[in-house]
């Protein structure tokens, strides 16, 4: 099948010089893909145009693989196919598979591979002899460094980060003494061996360089797992944000490595995709990128104001009560919606107060959830129409319009001292002023304090009322007590 | 006890001490209303509605005055011009005055109520405090002035305010300037603003500038530091220095603007002249001025209290009742305030003169037939007292400016680092690296552009696309398979397993990634 289109001689010669040798037909499906892959990014910019976005997405991956394939020897193809379709495979199963509260996990995983896949690149590249020399050579065994390196930590941070998410591991920040230290004698040992490296592959020898490549790939990925065991389970979707720039970046050094537009464009587009979110989520956290890194969240700095004073309860029938005199209402989901499955319940309370003539909206936190977005996806899930779910900015000047908010299991991001208490751990940090409504109920399975390890004075507010229990079961309770009342 | 409410006589005051709404209040706390027949008239309250309200009403001045235990007033006492006797006369001995009074101006009403024993409250004297503000009878009318001030203007003014692009032809919005950003300038600015004008105010006091750019107005500042806030609120008196620099810049802003409105005030002081005769004839013609000190002389040297004057072609509005030309409601704010200060008196059950209470105090200019004028002075915190009309902007946000500024300090030095770098780079780096890095640098602001765009609702879809895309890496793996380019030269074995491991892990990316994406896209509707 290669044969109709194969590249012509000439232009195989000019090419033979570099190990990445590419046809002028492989150039122009890559500009195709490159464009086609910043359409499908462009497109997310609203869900009307999203599907649309994802379809340019398939159709520039499948034209560059096309036109790389095309490149391949006839048993290079054999083998691309033979790895290519289980995989694909694998993938669609997961991808069908999942819940969407799993989210998180899947992305974190998806992201070992990325990281995993380039490392494995470098090293190959690496075996495949370069022809290249002098400055040229040295930035060559420095892209093939850079590229596994990036790649090691994205890997091993992933698989930490699956594993905090996926609740394999426990979400308390695990803070080493002298972490700090240890990070910088990491970071220096990383720069000696690249250079020890970049010298062993210039005085050609192999066994020595693989070696020196495969103790960096070592302690860039414990570097990676130290990275994200030090990080609480708040920071998670900065982390997750983080790691998804991370994988890009691997790709682009790749491009780098192997000379190619396509991966360098690809990897730019992603790294600085996820270097946007990280910093949109760290901005929502009032905390700065570096802070976040560094880890150890909750672990006590600054004094908290003890809260005084109790707080109120209050039964499924009490809350249906309020909700029947609300005429609007916010609901303010957080992580326990998730976990607790209740956005399909909820979407049937949605639409039952709706027809009713309630006014309702969702409020969406930056941070609820533990990825970007988290939220919006769960309750897309549950049937609940995009333009009732509103973002913080959107919603917070009308709380002290708003009868009633019921905030179901959300803690931090409804907390009233990180705006009065210059004390607390999460000072600043924009939130949701529930509070200012006539009224809010807020679900939870007990008085626990939330991620951030900190008491939260909403709940002994006056106008605070408590539901304890299983969101799910509260929430189906109230469904049913606001059909049968 | 009885609270009469007596017609006002001042020429052209339209306003009244009580409306049927407050009258209930007041019946509501405990309080006898008798309302003079025909109070409220001016204001389109008729005597049907205060009897409904549950007032009594009578056409006797002489008894609402000498039989109500407390009297409630917009203006000062003066003299009745149907009965020839002074208000101040009328008062029953031992009596309770509550109205403004300008102590200041009006030494002989003071003597006058005295003379009665009369126990007077001026609602101007009210301190300025954020408790106060309820019983800010001030506040409330000079927003109201401030606010038609702007509509005053804007009636005399022969052009648009807002600007607009036509077929016939482009127009200009107006310029206003707000000298004085008290109550009444911010409410000038808000209301010149919402009318399309483009809005520059000047005041001395700094404090005030943040307040001005909420509003959306520019905050004009001298070459000068000198803060001029003084006590309660107001501006003091400046030093020759800086007023000559004002000067200079109201001389140069009024050949820019053609609506000035002056709310410049100093207590107990003849208005500060700011705009003189030259300034008036440098303005466009058609300018207007507004003149809100024109009772107490102007801040225009042309300035007629209660007149509209024309100097060549400039409109000069010294109208001094501009609340009153809003009089239903006015007289409903005014009202207001009055039944806020008998509430903080006691009501009627416990009504009483609390020396202790900062508001009565302040605001007790007679006493036990003593002027009791001025209060002694309290130090209050400057902040609250500087914006008695917005009590809680502000607030919430903590600023943390040191950590900005370092942080700023930060990004400068990472640029001159980032460009240092780039340009060795530059000096060592073969072309071909270059182009790779060129594209490199330009990806990275494409996608830094498109992805600000993707709404935050898109967040979790745009991290699984993204991941499916950097599946790219794959082609990566490809590359090492064995290519037509290189089939002369053997493939390295370890090389070869290698790539089909990338090309495998990619692949699982690449499908997963972009079908759960689709998945996940398919929920979002409408």
């Amino acid at each position: 099948m290669t044969t109709n289109i194969a590249p012509t001689p000439d232009i195989l010669v000019a090419a033979t010089a570099n190990a990445s040798s590419m046809t002028g037909v492989a150039t122009v499906a890559y500009i195709i893909a490159a464009a086609l892959f910043i359409m499908s990014l462009s497109g997310l910019g609203h869900p009307k145009t999203s599907r649309k976005g994802n379809a340019y997405g398939i159709a520039g991956m499948l034209i560059a693989l096309i036109a790389t394939a095309l490149l391949l020897t006839i048993t290079g193809f054999m083998i691309f196919l033979a790895a290519m379709i289980p995989a694909a495979v694998i993938g669609a199963v997961l991808a069908s598979r999942v819940k969407m509260t799993d989210m998180p996990q899947l992305v974190a995983m998806l992201h070992s591979f990325v990281g995993a896949a380039a490392v494995l690149v470098g090293f190959a590249t690496l075996r495949d002899h370069s022809p290249l020399t002098g400055s040229a050579l040295v930035i060559h065994n420095i892209e093939i460094y850079i590229g596994v390196c990036i790649g090691s930590i994205t890997f091993t941070g992933s698989i930490i980060a699956y594993a905090k998410l996926d609740g394999k591991i426990g979400g308390k920040p695990l803070i080493l003494p002298a972490r700090h230290l240890l990070n910088i004698i990491v970071l220096l040992l990383t720069v000696v061996l690249g250079y020890m490296f970049a010298q062993a592959v210039g005085g050609g020898d192999m066994t020595k360089s693989m070696w020196l490549l495969g103790i960096a790939t070592a302690i860039t990925g414990l570097f990676g797992i130290h990275m994200v065991m030090a990080i609480g389970g708040a920071d998670m979707p900065v982390v997750v944000s983080m790691l998804n720039s991370y994988s890009g970046w691997a790709a682009a050094a790749a491009g780098f490595m192997l000379s190619n537009d396509l991966l360098i464009i690809t990897g730019a587009l992603v790294g600085s995709s996820g270097a946007i979110l990280s910093y949109i989520m760290c901005k929502s956290m009032n905390r700065s990128f570096f802070s976040v890194i560094m880890g150890g969240f909750g672990a006590a700095e600054g004094t908290t104001v003890a809260i005084e004073g109790e707080h109120t309860e209050i039964n499924v029938d009490g809350t249906v009560d309020l909700i029947r005199n609300a005429k609007s209402i916010v609901i303010v989901p957080g992580y326990g919606m998730a976990v607790a499955q209740a956005q399909h319940t909820l979407s049937e309370i949605t639409k039952e107060l709706e027809a009713a003539g309630t006014k309702i909206h969702f409020a969406i936190h930056p941070i609820a959830g533990r990825l970007p977005g988290h939220m919006n996806v769960l309750l897309a899930e549950a049937n609940i129409s995009y333009d009732i779910v509103l973002e913080m900015d959107e919603i917070n000047d009308d709380f002290p319009e708003t009868d009633l908010v019921l905030v179901i299991g959300a803690n931090d991001i409804v907390n009233p001292s990180a705006l009065d208490d210059p004390g607390s751990p999460i000072a600043g940090m924009p939130v949701l002023e529930v509070w200012k409504a006539k009224d809010v109920i807020v679900m939870k399975r007990s008085m626990a304090s939330g991620y951030a390890g900190i008491g939260n004075p909403l709940f002994v507010k006056e106008n605070t009322k408590m539901l304890f229990g299983d969101a799910k079961k509260n929430v189906d309770a109230i469904l049913t007590a606001y059909r049968t009342s | 006890m009885r609270i009469g409410i007596p017609k006002e006589i001042h020429p052209g005051e339209r306003r009244v001490a009580g409306t049927p709404k407050t009258v209930k209040k007041l019946i509501e706390m405990g309080f006898e209303v008798v309302v003079e027949e025909g109070a409220g008239v001016a204001a389109e309250h008729y005597d049907d509605m205060y009897a409904q309200a549950g007032a009594s009403l009578t056409a006797d001045t002489k008894a609402i005055w000498g039989d109500s235990d407390i009297v409630l007033k917009v203006h000062s006492p003066q003299v009745h011009p149907s009965l020839g006797v002074h208000e101040a006369d009328l008062i029953k001995e031992g009596g309770c005055l509550i109205g403004f009074i300008w102590p200041a101006q009006n030494q002989d009403i003071l003597d006058k109520l005295n003379a009665r024993n009369a126990t007077v409250l001026a609602m101007d004297c009210v301190p300025r405090i954020s408790r106060a503000q309820k019983v800010d009878a001030l506040s409330a009318m000079a927003n109201a002035a401030g606010y038609r001030a702007v509509i005053e203007a804007v009636n005399v003014y022969p052009r648009f305010l807002t600007g607009q692009s036509t077929a016939a032809g482009g127009i200009k919005p107006a310029k206003v300037l707000v000298i004085g950003a008290g109550v009444a300038g911010l409410a000038a600015i808000g209301a010149a603003k919402s009318l399309g004008a483009i809005v520059r105010a000047f005041d001395t006091r700094l404090e005030v500038g943040d307040q001005v750019r909420s509003m959306g107005a520019e905050f004009l500042e001298l070459d000068f530091t000198e803060d001029g806030s003084g006590d309660g609120g107001y501006a003091k008196i400046m030093s020759k220095e800086f007023i000559d620099a004002e000067m200079k810049l109201f001389a140069q802003q009024a050949m820019e603007v053609d609506i000035i409105i002056t709310t410049a005030l100093i207590p107990g002081k003849p208005a500060p002249l700011l705009i003189t005769a030259g300034m008036v004839e440098s303005m466009r013609e058609g300018g207007v001025i507004v003149d809100l000190a024109a009772q107490q002389g102007g801040n225009c040297a042309l300035t007629k209290a209660d007149e509209l004057v024309i100097h060549k072609g400039v409109r000069i509005v010294g109208y001094t009742d501009l609340p009153s030309r809003m009089a239903i409601q006015t007289s409903w704010l005014y009202a207001s305030t009055l039944v806020n200060m008998l509430d903080e008196m006691g009501g009627d059950e416990n009504f009483a003169i609390d020396l202790e209470n900062d508001i009565v105090r302040g605001a007790l200019v007679c006493h036990a037939g003593k002027t009791t004028w001025p209060a002694p002075q309290q130090q209050h915190a400057k902040a609250p007292v500087a914006s008695p009309d917005q009590p809680s902007l502000d607030t919430a946000t903590p600023a943390v400016p040191s950590a900005k500024e370092k942080s700023k300090l930060g990004g400068i030095a990472a640029m001159i680092i980032i460009t240092i770098a780039l340009l060795a780079l530059g000096r060592v780096a073969p072309s071909e690296f270059l182009s790779h890095f060129t594209v490199f640098v330009l990806a990275c602001f494409v996608g830094w552009q498109v992805v600000w765009n993707v709404t935050p609702a898109l967040h979790t879809p745009l991290m699984s696309v993204t991941n499916a895309i950097s599946g790219i890496i794959l082609i990566g793996g490809m590359l090492h398979l064995g290519t037509q380019a290189g089939a002369d030269t053997p493939t390295d074995t370890l090389a070869l397993i290698l790539g089909t491991a990338a090309v495998f892990l990619a692949a699982i990316n690449i499908s997963g990634g972009f079908l759960v994406t689709r998945r996940m896209l398919s929920m979002f509707h409408r």
